[in-house]
């Protein structure tokens, strides 16, 4: 089996720069590790490390500066063969960029492995100073060196749950380090700090890769963390959505001739909802057609909520509500919410509850007393009356729904049919 | 249709078609972050498909779909304009890469947050516009229930058969809203056959064969698979400008126009004689269909045409247009986005535009345009 990694020994980086040295030793332990190249998926980012792609035997996929971490978890959620590598080249740039994509590798403990090539600043784009370039450190962007300090990514990745993170000076043979990345049940980071010789050595003439190290207190070391790896949670998954929405038969009539629109105001904590929902239903099965929507702030718990519902004995094309034919108000953010449409009836009707102000309108005012029989049945209440008043529906029909519906022990039934006088 | 005449009428939304039916294709994963008006399509992805992931982010969203698409499966995320903003560049990278996936766009209230449970339609200028280099990308919108159902499948088989990302634009009215509809007469989907390649000689990963080429999961071991977002040859390393390299980049969009032809979808209702004709797509459609059967009622000739495959906009719509003396588009825009896709700065005398911001466009008012 031919098990070379790279297929040439000239890498595209400057000479000297700390990234050969990064690709010779990962070679090297993928080799050791007896590993097909083909069972190597190579995720690399974009930055001087990321033109590695070409020199590699190994399956490769080249995608966005400091997305490749997310990339890759990507390709782990999607593995279904066992015995899979699946590695992250990434710079400190990238690592800054994407800081939350490691960190969420991480904290999921997904099975690959990131190499952070840290050379403490952006190379690609000419030496600017990224997260983690060390306080002190000169670059493009800070002649007289950087004023804070960077990021610990090891740290972080080890924080947020991490099963092997490991950071190493890119000197001498890190293949060992590698193996032991790579061979990590988990998420493994290492993070190489090395130099970039035609940025970093050229704006700090003479400085040592060990000093850095030591001054900016970013030590060597390795940090475990006994985590379970991911796996995809197993929840009971539905064979068909549209069996969860069952066939409503036509049971009973309606005399409804022409269109009707209808709202439904109300406060939330109302049953606007509900109630729409039964009226619709109760529509259906009394061989209508009908339209339902809802409308309430972004916190549903407070506030006004609306409910809008056409019927008709033909198809609905158009269920917008411009002017409404019915609506119905049981409290005072619903009638606040609907005014203005109240407004520019002409005809139609409204039922407002009598505790109300009744606003100027072109329709018919029925004042009747909805909350009476308690605000979580008011909308329910007032719409059955509402419906059954126009004869759009029997009553028949709605308490049938309400049945069918398995809502008669969680609605107060008796109740309702007491103050209809049924 | 008679109500009495359908038998299989239950309440439902256009968010638990468009699922259903993906999944019925071959969509495997769901990936979700929370936006509404997006939230069923999160719900019912979780519920319905193999693989349901909660993403910290859209750009996430998108990179995980990526990852997942390479590995051989058919992603899909549903998401409004915030959402859909952070994911284009990751969007860029899946249709440089050619990894296929399904992307909702759920359209609301804008600029910026706007009004997040406020219908519109206006991101159609983006769409067009949001590939570098102005390459398109495959754009089909729902005009109804039925479409939620056909169209959604279609766009498992435009993103198989064509190795790209594809836009499936909606909006908050269309996939929030309950409607009694006959689920029982809803076509038959057939699940989509994801091909790999199957031969000894070696893979190419971006050579073409009938412009598109043939997929291979990152996954095997019979043969080397690269993948790039960067310029690259047909191997998929990395090159500034060769040639075959821009001609790879060349092909992006050519294979689109190229393999589009055969999934047109519009619908042509045409009346004898008309001089007018309605054009209208997504949500406004409704209010359009209902104008046009208004209107033909009280005896107006008109035509309607519903747009569904919206980018890259299909010649055909001009020629159809072009036979009449008065053309009404109809758009929950201010802009009149699709008019401008039409007809550039070039608009015909006879066009006059139905918009509206924040509100449903009515038939009526559309009725107005067409009588003015
Ligand atoms: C979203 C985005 N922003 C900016 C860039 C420009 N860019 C290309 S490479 C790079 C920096 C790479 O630095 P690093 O990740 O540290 O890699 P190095 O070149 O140092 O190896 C940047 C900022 C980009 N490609 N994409
Ligand atoms: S510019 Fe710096 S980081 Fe990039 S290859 Fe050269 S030495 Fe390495
Ligand atoms: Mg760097």
């Amino acid at each position: 089996m031919n098990i070379k990694i790279l297929n040439t020994d000239s890498l595209p980086f400057c000479k000297g720069c700390g990234h050969n040295l990064i690709s010779k030793n990962t070679a090297k332990a993928l080799e050791r590790m007896e590993l097909s190249p083909l069972d190597v998926i190579m995720v690399t980012d974009i930055g001087c490390h990321g033109i590695i792609d070409k020199t590699l035997n190994t399956h490769t996929i080249h995608g966005l500066h400091g997305r490749s971490v997310a990339l890759g978890a990507g390709i782990v959620f999607g593995l279904k063969e066992p015995g899979k590598k699946i590695i992250v080249f990434i710079g400190d740039g990238g690592a800054t960029i994407g800081l939350q994509h490691i960190m969420e590798a991480a904290r999921l403990n997904l099975n690959m492995s990131v190499v952070v090539h840290n050379n403490m600043l952006y190379g690609m784009t000419g030496g600017q100073s990224s997260g983690l370039t060390p306080e002190g450190f000169r670059t493009t962007t800070s002649a007289d060196g950087s004023p804070f300090s960077g990021y610990d990514i090891c740290a972080l990745a080890h924080t947020a749950g991490a099963a092997y993170v490991t950071r190493v000076p890119g000197i001498g043979d890190i293949s060992e380090k590698l193996v032991k990345t790579f061979s990590t049940e988990g998420f493994s980071l290492m993070e190489v700090v090395e130099i970039c010789p035609s940025y970093g050595i050229k704006f700090n003439p003479g400085m040592k890769l060990n000093e850095i190290i030591e001054t900016s207190g970013r030590k060597p070391g390795e940090w475990f963390n006994n985590r379970p790896v991911f796996t995809h949670h197993k929840g009971k998954k539905s064979e068909n959505l549209l069996s969860k929405t069952p066939i409503i038969e036509p049971l009973f009539y309606s005399s409804l001739d022409k269109p009707v629109s209808l709202i439904l105001s109300g406060s939330a904590g109302e049953g606007v909802q509900l109630t729409a929902t039964i009226i619709a239903k109760a529509a259906m099965r009394s061989g209508l057609h009908v339209t339902q929507k809802g409308s309430y702030p972004v916190t549903v718990g407070v506030g006004f909520s609306t409910a809008e519902i056409n019927i008709s004995k033909e198809d609905i094309h158009f269920h917008g509500i411009n002017i409404p034919d019915l609506v119905v108000i049981t409290s005072k953010e619903g009638l606040n919410h609907s005014k203005r449409r109240i407004g520019l009836m002409k005809k139609g009707a409204l039922f407002i509850d009598q505790t109300l102000d009744v606003p100027d309108t072109g329709a018919e005012i029925i004042t009747e007393d909805y909350r009476g029989i308690g605000a979580r049945t008011a909308s329910l209440f007032a719409a059955i009356k509402c419906v059954t008043k126009t004869k759009i529906l029997t009553y028949e029909a709605i308490f049938y729904t309400i049945e069918a519906e398995g809502l008669d022990k969680k609605l107060p039934v008796e109740k309702i049919k007491t103050a209809l006088g049924l | 249709m008679k109500r009495e005449e359908s038998k299989g009428m239950a309440l439902i939304e256009g968010s638990r078609l468009i699922m259903e039916a993906l999944a019925r294709a071959g969509a495997d994963s769901y990936i979700g972050y929370p936006i509404t008006p997006a939230n069923l399509l999160y719900q019912y992805g979780g519920q319905r498909l193999d693989i349901m992931l909660a993403a910290p982010d859209e750009i996430s969203t998108l990179q995980w779909m990526s990852g997942l698409s390479s590995t051989g499966r058919i992603p899909v995320t549903a998401t409004s304009f915030p959402g859909f903003a952070l994911m284009i560049e990751s969007i860029n990278m899946a249709y440089m890469m050619e990894l296929p996936m399904i992307i909702i766009l759920v359209q609301r209230l804008g600029p910026s947050t706007g009004t997040a449970t406020n219908g519109a339609q206006g991101d159609l200028l983006l769409l067009k516009g949001m590939i570098s280099g102005g390459h398109p990308i495959p754009v089909l919108c729902t005009s109804s229930f039925e479409d939620s159902w056909s169209l959604a499948a279609e766009t498992v088989k435009m993103a198989v058969e064509m190795r790209t990302p594809v836009v499936l634009l909606t909006s908050k009215e269309e996939v929030m809203t309950h409607k009694s509809f006959d689920i029982s007469k809803l076509d038959e989907i057939e699940k989509v056959d994801h091909k790999f390649y199957d031969n000894a000689e070696q893979y190419k990963s971006y050579l073409p064969k009938d412009m598109v080429p043939e997929f291979l999961p990152l996954t095997q071991n019979r043969h080397q698979v690269r993948i790039n977002a960067s310029t690259h040859d047909q191997m998929g390393i990395l090159q500034h400008s060769t040639d075959e390299a821009l001609a790879n980049t060349r092909r992006l969009e050519e294979k689109i126009y190229h393999r589009m032809k055969c999934h047109l979808k519009f619908d042509y209702d045409q009346h004898e004689n008309a001089e007018k004709i309605v054009l209208s797509y997504g949500i406004t459609a409704s209010a359009a269909r209902e104008a046009v059967a208004q209107m033909r009622a009280e005896g107006e000739k008109v035509s309607l045409l519903i747009a569904k495959t919206l980018l890259p906009v299909p010649p055909v719509y001009l020629e159809i247009l072009k036979k009449y003396k008065r053309v009404v588009i109809a758009e929950e825009n201010m802009n009149n986005q699709f008019g401008s896709l039409l007809f550039g700065i070039n608009k015909p005398e006879g066009l006059r535009v139905a918009g509206a911001l924040g509100k449903m466009i009515t038939p009526q008012q559309i009725i107005e345009e067409v009588k003015a």
